[in-house]
């Protein structure tokens, strides 16, 4: 296909501001994160540092026993044990009753469930689980978050593996149950690798959804032992922290694991949400 | 036969078991109990005190609350301008890197990066641009000349809203177009080499052969992002807190204020159950519009 | 990676962080303060260590949040049983409603008569409802007016305003030598803050939030205030930012050298005067806030805050043991540098007064005038109503009678 030399010029000036307008906005979180206070607060402004100071994320990740230390690292393991374990309860329930959805014919109705419950949003929920959880005596918890975000992770991961699974063939299913093998025996060694792609999507986009939560985390925890990090960043950015480069470091460290999520999966996570559409 | 159909019916109810015994604890239980709540007088306090049964008296005061119209149409305005604005950023953004062109596997590597931006640091960024004194927004503007001095932008109610819309927007349109773009390349180059050859002009072929190619993802992750739209809650948390003058006070944050603020459980759940019946009428929209799709009837 | 690696991966790397997970074996106590204003977080870190060392088995856990979440999370805490806070900070605004729903103990019997007459009658009210004692006070603040001498000195000013009339004519003359572009710095972001420089210039004025129990911020001294507020915006005396601004980020313009006026609590006078967080150390004063003519000489609003202990605390005499350890003489007079002592005697001990002379001096006018902001179990709406309609009036959507009349009809409202 041949292309104009005005076209061409049209094509490449398009996609060069589409990259700056998108990336303009990150790079300067990451420039402000190793500026001094001063230029932080310099008008008129130098878009570049003099001179690059890391000394931020040495202080945010312990290295020298300061005050924010805690808070940050405490956080992070929150956020981890979170967002891995209610992917990891979500994938286990989840994709047997994908399962059962997509070859099994399971009631449509339940379906429709699960999917409502999903939009509803949070604060129809929080009221109830927080008197719950309270009354068992288990706030601040990441574990507690692990339940909770089942509520939105466990329908969303259902959902997901069940419009992949439908896009699947059937017949090499069909041989193993000649074969003799059992339902949950097909499932896992016949059906499961083959929906690998859609299955790393569906647990990399559980992870990232519970990743990125903050209001249940916001009001189930009062304090760092159950913590996450979104609700950190948003304690550290309202308090008496003067130095809006702490802010910005704390922003990118935060962003580092989904980011890394993002690009390294990036196939599988959008093949998987794109087959999500097939059958609604 | 019948053994046999038994048989298959008790499997399927083992199979989702365990996903329905979670739900059931977390999410069933759950909303029963907010639907009680939201026909009583319940408070938050240490006292024993005995909730009444009130009728519909929340609801009546709920829906006689000024603020609270005033919050749902701001939540309105603020998911059909977001997703609007997400789903055409998204949707040309996919075709532009669906060309080919030189670096076009970078690029699209590179573009997906805001999306994995978690919303909190995405609202801490943009309110740090936004600065009144020292954003970099302001900044760009005097230094290009485009204004002439430092305005505030998160303190004037006639655009914060609008502003929180913008980050939210560069945060999200990452996402469809990543979508779309996976639907645009399994439509096969023999359509686009046909309709050109009978000489379909660009809207013709946009309407007729990208758009059927690409409707089923697109509102799918369409309904995602508006059901995640209209109960917006951190990303004005962190912005602006609601205010100035309560111009980005949403429905979600108006629940929040009625339970923690005022103790007000009761109430506060009639509200909740208000803004989960409204998210709920926009999605049978939706569905509605999958399933005239599925039946071809677009 | 292989599927079965990945799952087990996924189910190894859950368990080894549960396990990460410590227990404690000591009583511990948890404790909730705030990271704005008054102490600073090394400050509160540094008694608690002290603390710890004098009563061994004894650990306390600090938290700290902005102040907009510290309600929030005391009420959070209810529900959290014995993973709640055992001891909590609170501001002077709430006890009424706490009292009401049972959150905080009563520590009356806790309280000697020595003790109360030792400490100032302002501070006491900080922590009193219905005639009972629901903690101890901690932190007597109240707003005070900042100053820098040297642009007054420029502008040719010998004195401070005594009036807010006079402080607006001074920032007038101030902007019109082009010293500095705003002369004012306030915290009138949507916010509690605003509702405590808004409470200052009620006082001034002598207005009243209710009338009879009926709202009467649309009337008087309490619309004068606003009137007052609106109007040095639209002169362009105050700094626009300011509708968008806390109390960090009045003391980091004042600290930059952007303003020449400032109204903030005691611990800005310490820190604007530290080379290290401000460019213009050596040129800050203080005073009271002003008053108005014929009606008052000067201003405040009790921003008091107390320590109290959280009716579901196990460990109420540990508790009671590290609010009276924090509160004691020796250990406020020590860490008086951002925050002064509730006892009358340490005003003229020379250990808190020496370096901040001018601030003692200011304190002890500011702290007789302090008036509170109102003191119904309600207030928490009651303030979320004014913030709003007193955001409208700043930001020019409405005339201040009218934005006030809203907020008054919208008062009448509450339940």
């Amino acid at each position: 296909m041949h292309r104009s030399f005005l076209h061409t010029c049209c094509l490449y000036a398009a996609v060069l501001l589409i990259a700056v307008v998108t990336l303009a906005p990150l790079a300067w979180l990451v420039i402000m994160s190793v500026m001094s206070p001063r230029e932080l607060l310099a008008v008129p402004l130098n878009w570049l540092p003099e001179h690059w100071d890391w000394s931020r994320y040495a202080q945010l990740l312990g290295m020298n026993g300061d005050i924010a230390d805690n808070l940050f690292l405490h956080a992070l393991r929150n956020s981890l044990i979170a967002a891995s374990g209610s992917a990891f309860i979500a994938l286990l329930t989840g994709i047997p009753a994908a399962y059962a959805f997509s070859r099994r014919n399971g009631p449509r109705a339940i379906l429709f469930l699960m999917l409502a419950t999903f939009m509803m949003p949070p604060i129809t929920y929080i009221l109830p689980l927080y008197t719950m959880f309270s009354g068992l005596g288990m706030l601040n918890s990441p574990f507690t978050l692990i339940a909770v975000y089942c509520t939105m992770v466990l329908p969303f991961a259902t959902w997901l593996m069940k419009s992949n699974l439908d896009v699947l063939p059937v017949e090499v299913e069909h041989a193993a149950v000649v074969e003799g093998a059992g339902t949950l025996r097909t499932l896992w060694s016949v059906v499961l690798p083959m929906a690998k792609p859609a299955l790393v999507a569906t647990a990399m986009l559980s992870f990232l959804l519970a990743w990125d939560e903050f209001f249940y985390s916001l009001i189930l925890n009062s304090d760092l032992r159950g913590k996450t990090l979104p609700v950190a960043i948003a304690d550290f950015a309202a308090g008496r922290v003067t130095d809006y480069g702490l802010i910005a470091a704390v922003g990118v460290l935060a962003s580092l694991p989904p980011t890394l999520l993002a690009v390294f999966f990036q196939k599988h996570l959008v093949h998987g949400l794109a087959a999500g559409g097939v059958k609604g | 036969m019948i053994m046999e159909s038994w048989r298959r019916k008790r499997e399927v109810w083992v199979l989702l078991a365990p996903a329905l015994a979670i739900l059931a604890v977390v999410t069933f239980t759950p909303l029963l109990r907010t639907l009680w709540l939201s026909f009583t007088n319940a408070e938050i306090t240490a006292l024993d005190q005995a909730v009444e049964w009130v009728g519909f008296e929340n609801y009546i005061w709920a829906l006689t609350d000024p603020d609270f119209r005033d919050a749902l149409w701001r939540t309105l305005y603020f998911t059909i301008m977001s997703v609007g604005l997400e789903t055409v950023f998204g949707v040309a953004v996919a075709m532009l890197l669906n060309v080919e062109f030189k670096g076009r596997a970078l690029v699209r590597t590179l573009i997906i990066l805001p999306w994995a931006v978690p919303t909190i640091v995405n609202a801490m960024m943009w309110r740090l641009i936004f600065h009144p004194d020292y954003g970099s927004f302001n900044a760009a503007l005097t230094q290009l000349g485009i204004t002439e001095s430092y305005r505030s932008w998160l303190g004037d109610p006639g655009i914060a809203m609008n502003m929180v819309i913008l980050a939210d927007v560069w945060k999200n349109y990452p996402l469809i177009a990543f979508v779309v773009l996976a639907a645009l390349q399994t439509i096969p180059r023999e359509l686009f080499d046909a309709a050109r050859v009978e000489g379909a002009g660009a809207w013709h072929q946009f309407r007729s052969i990208i758009m059927p190619g690409i409707i089923g993802p697109l509102l799918v992750i369409v309904i995602l992002r508006t059901i995640e739209a209209f109960r917006v809650f951190d990303i004005v948390y962190a912005m602006t807190r609601g205010g100035p003058a309560d111009s980005t006070k949403t429905a979600s944050f108006f629940v929040y204020q009625e339970y923690f603020a005022y103790l007000r459980s009761g109430s506060g759940a009639s509200y909740a159950v208000l803004v989960a019946v409204i998210s709920a009428l926009m999605i049978a929209v939706y569905f509605n519009m999958i399933r005239r799709q599925n039946q071809g009837g677009y | 990676m292989k599927l079965r690696t990945f799952l087990t991966a996924l189910a190894a790397t859950t368990l080894f962080l549960a396990m990460a997970v410590t227990a404690h074996a000591e009583t511990t106590l948890n404790a909730l303060f705030m990271s704005q204003a008054a102490y600073s977080e090394a400050d509160v870190k540094a008694m608690t260590a002290d603390f710890e060392a004098a009563n061994p088995g004894l650990k306390v856990n600090l938290e700290f949040v902005p102040y907009e979440a510290l309600h929030d999370k005391i009420i959070a805490a209810k529900g959290a049983g014995d993973r709640g806070y055992d001891v909590v900070l609170f501001d002077v605004v709430w006890p009424a409603e706490f009292a009401k729903r049972g959150f905080l103990v009563d520590v009356t019997d806790r309280i000697s008569k020595e003790v109360e007459q030792q400490v100032f009658d302002g501070a006491w009210t900080t922590v009193s409802c219905n005639g009972q004692r629901y903690g101890m006070p901690w932190i007597l603040d109240t707003k005070y007016m900042f100053y820098n001498k040297d642009m007054l000195r420029k502008a040719g000013f010998s004195n401070p305003p005594k009036t807010w009339k006079e402080l607006a004519e001074q920032a007038t003359a101030i902007k019109a030598k082009g010293i500095v572009e705003y002369p004012i710095v306030w915290s009138w972001s949507q916010s509690e803050a605003m509702i405590c420089d808004y409470t200052t210039l009620v006082a001034a004025y002598g207005g009243k939030f209710f009338e009879n129990g009926k709202p009467a911020f649309n009337k008087g001294g309490a619309l004068d205030a606003v009137t007052y507020m609106a109007a040095s915006l639209k002169d362009g005396l105050t700094n626009p930012s300011s509708r968008e601004y806390l109390e960090e980020d009045v003391r980091r313009v004042f600290s930059n050298g952007e303003a020449a006026f400032a109204m903030n609590w005691t611990y800005m006078y310490n820190l604007a005067n530290d080379p290290k967080e401000s460019r213009v150390a050596g040129n800050v004063d203080v005073m009271p806030c002003p008053g108005v003519d014929g009606i008052s000489t000067a201003s405040g609003v009790n921003g008091s805050m107390g320590l109290g202990i959280t009716s579901n605390s196990v460990h109420q005499d540990e508790a009671w043991k590290f609010i009276t350890f924090l509160t004691s003489q020796p250990v406020q007079n020590r860490y008086a540098r951002l925050s002064l002592p509730i006892w009358k005697s340490s005003y003229s001990d020379p250990e808190v007064v020496k370096g901040q002379e001018a601030l003692v001096k200011a304190a002890s006018q500011g702290i007789a005038v302090m008036t509170p902001r109102p003191l119904v179990p309600s207030y928490t709406e009651l303030s979320n109503i004014l913030q709003r309609y007193i955001h409208e009036a700043l930001l020019g959507e409405a005339t201040p009678a009218d934005a006030m009349d809203k907020a008054a009809k919208r008062a009448a409202r509450l339940r």
